[in-house]
């Protein structure tokens, strides 16, 4: 087996074998901290759809976190306090229903990925990296102002939404729901690494010249991946927020796009499964250093630092060599 | 006599006061190779720009296969048959060989935006793919890392792409740059048999390659074509001569 399976096989049982240990041992609080650990990851998938596949640097992806959260929130508040959410020219209800939910995050993220893919793809660089920043500062500001829906206090849900056949307030099983869909996003991202569709954007990504001798439009490859990108991104955000039963504009700030794009710089940029890595590997510093000290930030950057500049390929590059093309 | 598969006419492109193509007309016949000769600065990388849609002329068109194109895309003319190399070899470094051929077929033939099976398991893609491979004679370095190739092995693979696109015409931008003796002998009997498949418009810097392989030659100075004809019209040509051979005896 290539070193790079093993790798993910030991890390998937990992993040099985843990959470079901924490469940035994009547550890909830391992078990919230993991749940974390996979939505992080799904974010973090997201983003290196864009930013590993494309090489697209996206500083914005709080953007889609944030609004699937916030569809979380707004139709969990609507459906708690028994208000529609418009009446005119149709009438939209609440919902506690997680598929729905989802649903709607990743119809939403997918939308505002296009439009502001459409926009920011014009440029490249230092100021694609401005430009998906500054409409992510636009909705945090936004929400920041909003009173409807909490402004800067945010909006409490008091109980989780519900999925068929599950008591989701019950840690480990909320768990089980939340690695299910980090293994769908995972073999979907995996299969779309191996497909023309990944073929084709790698290609414009180191060469977008012979991309247009080939006979096709980078533009049109960079917008699709950003739109698949921001989606599951959003997803993320929707589970997050039922996670913690609460949004807020936080998850808009340009901190949360900072930290999504650590997870897949700390796993490996590029690699299916190097946000899980990156992910489980933040939130382990987080656990850790957090307990040394409050600054434990400090440590944080000396560890990407260190990565940078002498693990670019992350901890994938690091245990699982370079990445082998695959043919 | 059949119609040209390409054909540019009256094309003029300024930057500023510098006229880089002017009034450019020039054609290109099934079965021959034609070859756009000219010193540095001449405007040969301007023209080939504006034939493959890189860069909008200020006025006349480029047709191809007898219709207008003037306003396609880059990627639009690819798809339509116009298979280009590059002067600096353009390949995705971090790709095989094999996947760079794959690529080619796969960005002629569409499908780009399927997303759930293994491209490199598609059998008609990879047949395409080893078969231009084959043809260049780098079938045994299919499974390289591009970036491990040679220069002169990388020139091939910039043919070998072109070829996977099923071109109606090759407009090959110095083909030769770099090579040894040998390796531009190797490319030189390629593009040889290349001719019979689809007709090219040879940019090229080796004088002995464009005088063994080329049916017409066209000179070009300062954006201008001040010649056009066989390899001994050309040889023969006093303008010729003093503004373009004559240099290099110097």
């Amino acid at each position: 087996m290539p070193r790079e399976t093993l790798l993910n096989v030991l890390l998937m049982t990992a993040l099985l074998a843990f959470p079901l240990w924490a469940h035994l041992a009547d550890e909830p609080f391992l078990i919230t901290l993991t749940t974390r650990a996979v939505i992080f990851a799904i974010a973090g998938i997201g983003l290196n759809v864009a930013l590993g596949f494309g090489g697209l640097v996206s500083l914005g992806h709080a953007a889609f976190f944030g609004l699937g959260g916030y569809v979380m929130g707004i139709l969990a508040y609507h459906a708690q306090t028994y208000t529609p959410l418009m009446e005119v020219p149709f009438l939209i209800e609440g919902t506690k229903s997680m598929p729905v939910i989802w649903l709607v995050a990743i119809v939403l993220s997918a939308l505002a990925a296009l439009a502001i893919g459409a926009l920011s793809l014009r440029t490249s660089g230092v100021y694609f990296i401005m430009i998906t920043l500054a409409f992510a500062q636009m909705f945090y500001f936004f929400t920041l102002s909003w009173p409807t829906y909490g402004g800067e206090d945010g909006l409490s849900i008091y109980v989780r939404n519900s999925f068929p056949g599950l008591n989701t307030m019950d840690p480990i099983q909320f768990y089980g729901l939340c690695y299910g869909l980090l293994m769908l996003v995972l073999a979907f991202v995996w299969a779309l690494s191996r497909a023309p569709f990944g073929l084709m954007l790698g290609a414009a990504r180191q060469n977008e010249a012979r991309v247009a001798a080939v006979g096709q439009m980078p533009y049109a490859l960079y917008l699709t991946a950003f739109t698949i990108s921001g989606a599951i991104t959003g997803l993320a955000g929707a589970l997050f927020a039922d996670l913690n039963r609460f949004v807020s504009p936080t998850m808009f700030s340009w901190h949360t796009s900072g930290e999504i794009m650590i997870f897949v710089i700390l796993g490996g940029v590029g690699r299916v499964f190097g946000p899980v890595a990156g992910a489980v590997l933040f939130l382990l510093l987080e656990h850790i250093l957090g307990g040394l000290s409050p600054y434990w930030h400090i440590y944080l950057g000396a560890v990407l630092l260190g990565v940078v500049l002498f693990a670019r390929g992350g901890l994938y590059g690091l245990l699982a060599g370079r990445e082998v093309a695959h043919d | 006599m059949t119609d040209p598969i390409l054909t540019v006419q009256n094309l003029n492109k300024s930057f500023g006061a510098l006229k880089a193509t002017d009034n450019v007309t020039l054609d290109l016949r099934a079965g021959e190779i034609h070859a756009l000769i000219g010193p540095n600065g001449a405007g040969k990388s301007t023209l080939i720009a504006q034939i493959t849609g890189a860069l909008p002329p200020d006025s006349g068109n480029v047709g191809f296969l007898g219709r207008d194109i003037s306003g396609l895309s880059t990627a639009e003319r690819a798809r339509a048959g116009m298979a280009r190399t590059f002067q600096i070899s353009a390949l995705a470094m971090d790709y095989t060989v094999l996947q760079n051929a794959v690529l080619g077929a796969l960005g002629a033939r569409g499908g780009v935006f399927q997303m759930l099976r293994p491209v490199m398991r598609n059998k008609a893609l990879l047949e395409t793919a080893h078969q231009a491979l084959d043809t260049v004679g780098l079938s045994d370095h299919a499974h390289k890392r591009t970036a491990d190739l040679s220069h002169g092995q990388r020139r091939q693979l910039e043919v070998a792409v072109a070829l996977t696109l099923a071109p109606k015409v090759f407009l090959m931008d110095e083909p030769m740059a770099g090579l040894g003796s040998e390796g531009s002998a190797q490319l030189i009997t390629l593009l040889d048999r290349l001719r019979h498949q689809a007709p090219i418009l040879l940019i090229e810097h080796d004088m002995d390659a464009v005088f063994a392989l080329a049916d017409r030659i066209s000179v070009l100075v300062y954006g201008q074509i001040i010649a056009t004809g066989t390899v001994d019209e050309i040889r023969a040509n006093p303008a010729v001569r003093q503004a373009y051979l004559g240099e290099e005896d110097a």
